[in-house]
């Protein structure tokens, strides 16, 4: 990380930029594998059996995270767009991080 | 003290270069620029930065130091060169002229395109404007009135970097201020010159503005209030 | 529309579509969650949102704010990190902003209609 950007709102921006492309090339897979349901219900089954691999949960609870990010995230740039200002912008930043990890960390453990 | 050194890397050149290192006596209470201006008196008088008062009014002498860009003349060594070495730049996303001076014709520019400029509605035969200092709209403005154009925001802007016609956090920042003056009769046209793609919607909130402005001004803020205004005024039909 | 107003007309539908989406996030992950436990089943989808109304529309509001929040934040991507032109950038914002609406209702409209 170069040096003028590493500060923890620049964290915050690249994290948000980052789970977001991510979400985006994963929504067109998540919305084929649910519309496999309509006429292949098998082969969803399959794909969702599959799912029940360690590595598999371990790769979703990844996903979980990162779609919390980007929503605590974004919530963080409303408050900063939309919002009195606030010279808490640090603590915000380790609030969104710490829900999206404990977020990951429900599912991780209700997938047990 | 005065019998230790520190090595500092240069740069010289133009966007093309090379750093060229040199020792320097350390000094109590030594400043970057104090380095800096060593250097050109002592070890090489062909180096080419830029200062004038010394003393973090004129904001002339801004320079990227280890990475960071900072006013030099109240930058203490103490403060950014910890493990004892010192690299110095010039500013980033302006064009270099030679060695630590950059060409400061774009940052201006902007401010120019961004309508960064008071437009009065009064005329000599008009009472003085009442102004109170508890007015919402005036401490808006007084929070970002200090700026000394030094460039440091502009450099330190990602937003800036990637693309060429963002107006950058300065010349926003002095847009803000002057919307919340209310003597000021350009709102309607400035909104609509700081919308557009280089306007203040590119804003991504990074915040590099605020953490390195040496006036501890917060552009970032500014840029939102604007945001927030030129929706109103889009919402209104106005843009 | 001046570009102006459409600059900041897309960042508005960005930040509204981003409120509206929090909302939605929030009572995904908590069906994701509580989905999860046991394992998930093609059966249990259907039983849950086939032919219900409610999940219905909210899948609806969910999918259509997505179609409008993605395409943005994409377009700021390539302005930033490629030179690609205005006219191109916004072709391929509604290049996504349709797939998302087709791929996502075929699951959504799908998955409804078989509890019918």
């Amino acid at each position: 990380m170069k040096a003028h950007r590493n500060h923890a709102n620049y964290w915050a921006f690249a994290l948000h930029r980052l789970s977001g492309v991510a979400l985006l090339f994963f929504l067109p897979a998540h919305f084929y594998v649910l519309g496999l349901a309509v006429e292949q219900a098998a082969t969803l089954d399959m794909f969702l059996s599959w799912t029940e691999a360690p590595l598999v949960k371990l790769l979703e609870t990844g996903l979980v995270i990162l779609l919390a990010a980007h929503m605590t995230g974004g919530l963080r740039v409303l408050a900063i767009e939309f919002l009195a200002w606030r010279d808490w912008q640090k603590s915000v930043v380790a609030i969104t991080g710490g829900l999206s990890v404990a977020a990951g960390l429900l599912f991780l453990l209700n997938a047990g | 003290m005065s019998s230790e050194t520190i090595t500092v890397e240069i740069w010289r050149g133009k966007e093309e270069g090379e750093f060229q290192t040199y020792q320097v006596p350390r000094m109590e209470s030594q400043t970057v620029l104090d380095i800096v201006t060593y250097v050109q008196r002592n070890l090489d008088p062909g180096l080419s930065y830029r200062f004038a008062c010394r003393v973090g009014v004129c904001g002339s002498c801004a320079m990227t130091v280890n990475g960071k860009p900072r006013w030099t003349c109240r930058t203490h060594i103490d403060k950014v060169a910890g493990d004892g070495t010192l690299r110095i730049q010039p500013l980033r996303n302006l064009p270099v002229i030679r060695d630590l001076a950059v060409d400061m014709t774009d940052f201006f520019e902007k401010w120019t395109q961004a309508k960064a400029q008071f437009v009065p509605t009064a005329t000599r035969a008009d009472d003085f404007a009442q102004v109170s200092p508890d007015d919402p709209q005036r401490k808006e403005a007084s929070a970002g009135i200090e700026c000394i154009n030094c460039g440091v925001c502009y450099s330190a802007c990602d937003t800036v970097a990637w693309l060429g016609d963002y107006l950058g956090p300065a010349a926003l920042n002095r847009a803000w201020t002057l919307h919340n003056d209310v003597r000021d009769g350009g709102r309607a046209e400035r909104l609509k010159a700081i919308s557009g793609s280089g306007g203040c919607q590119a804003c991504h909130s990074h915040q590099s503005c605020f953490e390195l402005c040496p006036k501890h001004l917060n552009p970032t803020a500014s840029i939102a209030g604007l945001k927030r205004a030129t929706v109103k005024a889009a919402l209104k039909g106005e843009i | 529309m001046t570009s102006a107003r459409a600059e900041i007309l897309e960042w508005l539908v960005q930040r509204v579509t981003a409120a509206i989406l929090a909302v939605c996030v929030i009572v995904h992950l908590a069906v994701i969650v509580i989905a999860v436990q046991g394992g998930v089943t093609s059966k249990e989808i259907v039983a849950r949102v086939g032919g219900s109304v409610p999940w219905l529309l909210f899948y609806s509001v969910f999918v259509v704010s997505v179609a409008l929040h993605a395409p943005v934040g994409l377009r700021n991507i390539l302005r930033e990190y490629t030179s690609f032109g205005r006219r191109t950038t916004h072709w391929i914002m509604a290049a996504v902003c349709v797939l998302i609406l087709v791929m996502g209702f075929r699951a959504v409209i799908g998955l409804y209609g078989l509890g019918a």
